[in-house]
């Protein structure tokens, strides 16, 4: 499907076992460049789990996770990878409460981390800019001087996509965007994120299948830490395998 | 923490210094606003004390770091002043040594030790406060915040620091005059310490400091990285997705929240007349997070209000009542837990929320 794009990630018969469980079971999977890819599966799957290899959060017991042509994620921790071009929204939207909006973009900005810079940085107007474009996009703009803890769930978790953009990563990693929103809402985040893949790769982690097929993309069904079927939304709902894992319990 | 309260505190720290040294000196011991010399030197401990808060603020209120032993470096920086104040005395002493302090004498030291060298230089005193508790602070915490060791672990660790610290300055071959300390001073920089004109002195350089180091703490707190302190203090995990290394900006905090709580202890010291293990009891670390609590946490004027104020009560509940005075300090803790969790300036702090219907889409643009 991804024709001959250069692959973006590529995980490795990946394992990890929490006192015994075992979250990933040999798990493998190809992202291309510039792909958008849906990750579905049961509760228990794996798909938190996945977004903890890939991050830096957990490190896998067996298994390799490269990035780019040849960077090996296992060996890196999470600002490490942050730093390389990944970037990663939560199931929860965590945003940091007591700083407005604008500031919450600010601390998100591609630009040097160390404290040394942070000590004397002044906002610079392309940072002013930078963060007015994003606000554009993610609709919150009158909000910018909001104390971003006072927004609602789903400003928040657009807020939380927009610290995603302001990252300027390579590969977004988002779970469950549309937990809690309204049908509108949805239907506005799945566009925002179309608009983020014309420049970006995402994978998507979901629960809600309207919204899986309203993205309209390829489709990953994680179930007991392996990938079980893989195709397009028609494909793997017509998977028995998939029928069975989703309704024969 | 908005800009008047801090002005406010500023101007009452720098000011009361200044007003208290004059009532003190200009006018007749009979007159009716004079300022008695004791009170001179117990404004100068309690504005020394409000620097110990102000530290402890820094690491509690902005990095979310619960401090429980910074009295452990704010009596290191003590020490380090009572060593060269020491070396001052000369041949003042109970014994007359002109090298050895009166307790080496006592205890058979035959030469100073050698980490006594060099204190009899000024110079090389004040670089001890300062670098004693920064090297402390650096080690301490690269080896916590590297692996990552938070919470009410972290401040368990910091309360056994503090503890260890005590148990060893007790020791009298440790060689800080063990059990009672470091005492009996008679100049400081060739000046007299019992002088009024001293004594005001001393409070006045107290206020600069402190206001100096509220001016540091204010800038840093509001600048970027104060910012992504916040972050860190409230969702470390997030900054580390964002890139951001938590440990280097707590260790930055940590280590410059130690200096400031030294050079206060620094200051205590003199003006008291008196540096001994105790200042290393966990009880005083403990009562310095009641004072940050009381006043405000997370404010920076707060720590300095409540420390100011917890102490004022302290010296005026402990003349009268002395054995209710914890009970007191425990029963402070706990009202203004429950019925106060922003402290006094949390009170007045927080600006009104925005009603909800008012658009700020009104505002003009930046």
């Amino acid at each position: 499907m991804s024709g001959n794009r250069e692959t973006l990630l590529y995980l490795d018969g990946v394992s990890v076992t929490f006192d015994g469980f075992r979250a990933l079971n040999s798990l493998s999977l190809v992202l291309a460049e510039g792909e958008m890819r849906a990750v579905i599966g049961p509760n228990g799957a794996g798909k938190t789990t996945m977004m903890d290899v890939i991050t830096g959060k957990t490190r896998p017991d067996t298994g390799k996770v490269v990035f780019g042509k040849d960077t090996d994620l296992t060996k890196m921790d999470e600002p490490a990878i942050a730093d390389l071009g990944i970037g990663r929204k939560f199931q929860k939207p965590t945003v940091f409460e007591p700083h407005t909006v604008w500031d919450n973009l600010l601390l998100a900005l591609a630009g040097d981390r160390r404290p040394r810079f942070t000590l004397w940085a002044r906002q610079t107007s392309e940072e002013s800019d930078r963060i007015d474009a994003i606000l554009k996009t993610i609709r919150l703009r009158e909000h910018r001087d909001r104390r971003s803890g006072d927004l609602s769930h789903g400003q928040k978790q657009w807020l939380e996509i927009g610290m995603l953009l302001a990252q300027e990563p390579q590969l977004l990693l988002v779970d469950e965007p549309v937990a809690g929103m309204t049908d509108a809402e949805t239907e506005q985040t799945a566009e925002l994120l179309r608009e983020i893949n014309r420049t970006r790769s995402v994978v998507v982690v979901e629960h809600d299948m309207a919204f899986v097929r309203a993205l309209g993309v390829k489709v990953t069904v994680l179930h007991e830490g392996s990938v079980l079927s893989e195709g397009s939304i028609d494909h793997v709902s017509n998977d028995p395998r998939v029928i069975e894992v989703y309704l024969g319990r | 923490m908005s800009p008047w309260t801090f002005r406010l505190c500023l101007v009452a720290v720098l000011g009361g210094a200044a007003l208290l040294s004059v009532l003190n000196l200009a006018l007749p011991e009979t007159a009716a606003f004079h300022v008695p010399t004791y009170a001179i030197s117990l404004a100068g401990k309690y504005l020394s004390f409000a620097m110990l808060a102000l530290a402890v603020d820094l690491v509690w209120g902005f990095a979310g770091i619960l401090t429980l032993g910074h009295a452990a470096f704010f009596a290191l920086g003590g020490y380090a002043m009572g060593m060269y104040l020491m070396r001052q005395i000369g041949t003042r002493g109970v014994y007359g040594n002109a090298i050895l302090p009166d307790f080496m004498v006592f205890l058979n030291y035959k030469e100073l030790p050698w980490f006594w060298h060099g204190f009899d230089n000024p110079a090389f005193a004040i670089a001890m406060v300062i670098l004693v508790p920064a090297v402390l602070a650096l080690i301490f915490g690269w080896l916590a915040f590297r692996s990552r060791v938070s919470g009410v672990y972290l401040s368990i660790i910091t309360q056994a620091l503090t503890y260890a610290l005590l148990l060893a300055f007790f020791r009298n071959d440790m060689g800080f005059g063990g059990n009672n300390g470091l005492t009996d001073f008679k100049d400081i920089f060739g000046i007299p310490l019992q002088e009024s004109s001293t004594r005001c002195g001393m409070l006045i350089v107290t206020a600069i400091f402190l206001a100096a180091a509220l001016l540091v703490a204010r800038y840093l707190v509001t600048s970027r990285f104060g910012k992504v302190l916040i972050a860190v203090r409230d969702t470390e995990s997030r900054t580390r997705f964002l890139g951001y290394r938590p440990e280097r900006y707590k260790l930055f905090v940590w280590v410059l929240s130690a200096v400031i709580a030294g050079i206060g202890g620094a200051l205590y010291v003199p003006q008291v007349g008196i540096i001994n293990p105790g200042e290393f009891s966990p009880a005083n670390s403990i009562e310095s997070v009641i004072w940050v609590a009381v006043g405000g946490r997370g404010t920076l004027v707060g720590a300095v209000l409540g420390a100011v104020l917890v102490n004022l009560g302290k010296t005026v509940f402990t003349g009268a009542l002395p054995e209710l005075w914890l009970f007191a300090l425990g029963a402070l803790f706990i009202l203004v837990t429950l019925l106060l969790p922003g402290g006094i300036l949390g009170l007045l702090g927080r600006p009104p929320r925005r009603p909800k219907n008012v658009t700020p889409a009104a505002e003009p643009a930046e």
